[in-house]
């Protein structure tokens, strides 16, 4: 901390006034009390605004706005079951290769790189964390999408798409945008964030206890796998539904590679569309006090208690830790 | 590693069976490094082929004009000087606006909150908003300052960026906060300094450095945000800085014209993806720089 000198300095310059000191405290204490509340109450004002603006939609479809695959503004019937599946599909996805991803980085970066080598990767893991959503967007549907078009999706349906049940999930026209897309693109974008919190739970790993696994001949890779891996379960489990908290809500991103169609279906080729993509898409055609902003309020709605305790549960297991 | 190779060695000597498992566990060894590298090679792979898209198409539609035209109808030559010149403007009073109030917010749960419920329940629910999905903030925004005014306006835009920014600000202030030695705060208070200036030009003056990283941080994480700009400031294709309009920004001119059917509507989108990504890994750079291997330690 250079700036000890600065602070010290500071203080004795400062300790003349003994008058109004009490008062001070006190407003001070107040303001900074009230900033926290109003945190607080952002989190409340966020969740009674989209109940108070979803209740509408909630109350003409009942507990079938969940059930109901339908979305037609013609008939003013609308349902959240296609978007619910869309986003629960490609952050599936997300996760699925993004964690074992994560894993590898961190890994690399806590064990195997030498200093000179982890420090600027880990640096660049961190940047790709910082590119805005919209930039993945671009990139995923200029550069990805025309990949999984040409060659990814049609190498996909010629092997596994002939296999028995899976085969269902690698089949229908290679497009090149869709779930599978979205769901990669996502764990590209998670990625940094999983392996980021990974990084940190290793680190703060005693160091003695992977010594003394190497001490009785372990191999790099079952100290990994039999003390570094059980000891930070609970914590690497909070930083996956951290990224799986960041991969539900994702708007932008998702929005340029899903496709943007309203059904649900086997195929992970087929496009599809998640809460956040539809919400983003429909708001501009959707006029105030309509039945169709409210739906788009109550998916909001749906989208909040989802990722809401997603990151809960992300808080808790990484506050086990015990800091 | 020299016990390892020891008594690996030994153990290949003996007897066959061992040796065989030696092997594998080289071989498992073998296999998960590789791995390991080979995932960290994808990640990195993801990162250039993202930087080297946005220069090789971004560039070639970088001109003086670019920054000094506005946005126009496709086929008459238009920049990008109102989305600039709108980003910039939202970017700045939503830390301006984000910025205090994070600020004292992280200020309370440091000083005065520790130990009271309500602090534990402010810091739960800060951590929450950090990660929570930004369109839901653009939606919450629309319903209380755009919906009851009838408009969309830039400061709509610049309040749901300010609501991004304050949980990041919260959250590097309590951390650099406690990093702050407690003696310093008995030194001040034993000097008899009230406990607002121990507060305020004591410890966060000795943790601005820290503080100052995570305003930046916050920067350069709300200039690229685009969903809750889409239902707050909307864009504006024409000059406009009065902040009780509909403002351009962009993000959401990349949106815009990425989209389009037109070739240089779509060179612009790339052109402004360049200048936003540019803008935000530098600032990123700065910040960590400025951190001065706080990771190190």
């Amino acid at each position: 901390m250079d700036a000890t000198p600065a602070g010290g300095r500071a203080g004795t310059r400062k300790v003349d006034t003994g008058l109004g000191g009490k008062l001070g405290d006190q407003l001070f204490a107040g303001i900074a009390w009230a900033a926290g509340i109003v945190v607080l109450l952002l989190i409340v004002g966020i969740i009674l605004v989209m109940l108070v603006g979803g209740s509408h939609a909630l109350q003409v479809f009942g507990v079938g706005f969940l059930t109901h695959a339908v979305w037609n503004p013609v008939v003013d019937h609308y349902g959240a079951a296609a978007p619910v599946f869309g986003t629960l599909v490609t952050s599936f996805i997300g996760l699925l290769v993004a964690v074992p991803l994560a894993f590898g980085v961190a890994f690399f970066l806590t064990e195997m790189a030498p200093g000179w080598l982890s420090q600027p990767v880990g640096t660049a893991v961190e940047l790709l964390a910082a590119v805005p959503s919209i930039i993945f967007g671009m990139w995923g549907f200029f550069v990805i999408v025309p990949v999984m078009a040409q060659d990814v999706q049609p190498a996909l349906i010629d092997t596994i798409g002939h296999a028995p049940i899976i085969g269902r999930l690698f089949s229908g026209a290679p497009f090149g945008t869709g779930l599978l897309t979205g769901g990669l693109i996502l764990a590209v974008m998670i990625t940094p964030f999983i392996a980021a919190v990974m990084r940190d739970v290793f680190n703060s790993m005693p160091a003695v206890l992977k010594e003394s696994a190497y001490g009785l001949g372990s191999t790099r890779w079952e100290v990994m796998r039999k003390v570094v891996m059980p000891w930070s379960r609970v914590a690497v489990s909070g930083g996956i539904m951290l990224g799986l908290g960041r991969a539900l809500g994702e708007t932008m991103a998702i929005t340029f590679v899903i496709g943007n169609s309203n059904r649900i279906g086997a195929s992970l080729f087929a496009p599809g569309n998640t809460i956040a993509s539809l919400i983003a898409l429909e708001f501009p055609e959707s006029p105030a006090g309509s039945l169709k902003l409210s739906a788009l309020l109550a998916l909001g709605l749906i989208l909040m208690v989802i990722s809401f305790i997603t990151l809960a549960c992300s808080r808790l297991l990484l506050r086990q830790r015990g800091n | 590693m020299s016990a390892t190779t020891t008594r690996l060695g030994a153990a290949s000597r003996h007897v066959a069976p061992e040796a065989g498992r030696a092997r594998r566990r080289r071989f498992a060894n073998l296999a998960a490094t590789v791995l390991c590298a080979v995932a960290t090679a994808i990640l990195l792979a993801a990162l250039v082929s993202i930087l080297v898209t946005l220069v090789s198409r971004g560039l070639g539609g970088l001109h003086l004009s670019t920054f000094t035209r506005m946005t126009s109808p496709p086929g008459s030559g238009g920049g990008l000087l109102n989305p600039i010149v709108g980003s910039i403007i939202q970017t700045v009073l939503a830390v301006l606006v984000g910025a205090p109030v994070g600020l004292l917010a992280g200020v309370f749960l440091a000083e005065f909150g520790t130990g009271s419920w309500v602090a534990d329940v402010v810091r739960f629910v800060s951590d929450m908003l950090l990660s929570a999905p930004s369109i839901l903030v653009g939606l919450f925004v629309y319903l209380i300052l755009v919906g009851p005014v009838g408009h969309f306006s830039g400061f709509a835009g610049a309040m749901s960026l300010a609501i991004l920014v304050i949980p990041i600000v919260v959250r590097t202030t309590e951390d650099m906060l406690r990093l702050v030695p407690t003696s310093m705060r008995e030194a001040a208070a034993a000097l008899g300094a009230p406990r607002w200036k121990v507060v305020m030009l004591i410890c966060v003056r000795a943790a601005r450095k820290g503080i100052a990283t995570g305003i930046l941080l916050a920067v350069a994480r709300v200039s690229g945000e685009t969903a809750p700009l889409l239902f707050t400031s909307l864009g504006n294709l024409s000059w406009s800085v009065n902040l009780n309009a509909p403002m351009s920004s962009l993000p959401v001119t990349i949106y815009q014209y990425a989209g389009s059917a037109y070739d240089d509507w779509v060179q612009l989108a790339w052109t402004a993806a360049l200048l936003i990504t540019a803008g935000v890994l530098i600032i990123n750079i700065i910040a960590r720089l400025g951190l001065g291997g706080r990771d190190s330690t």
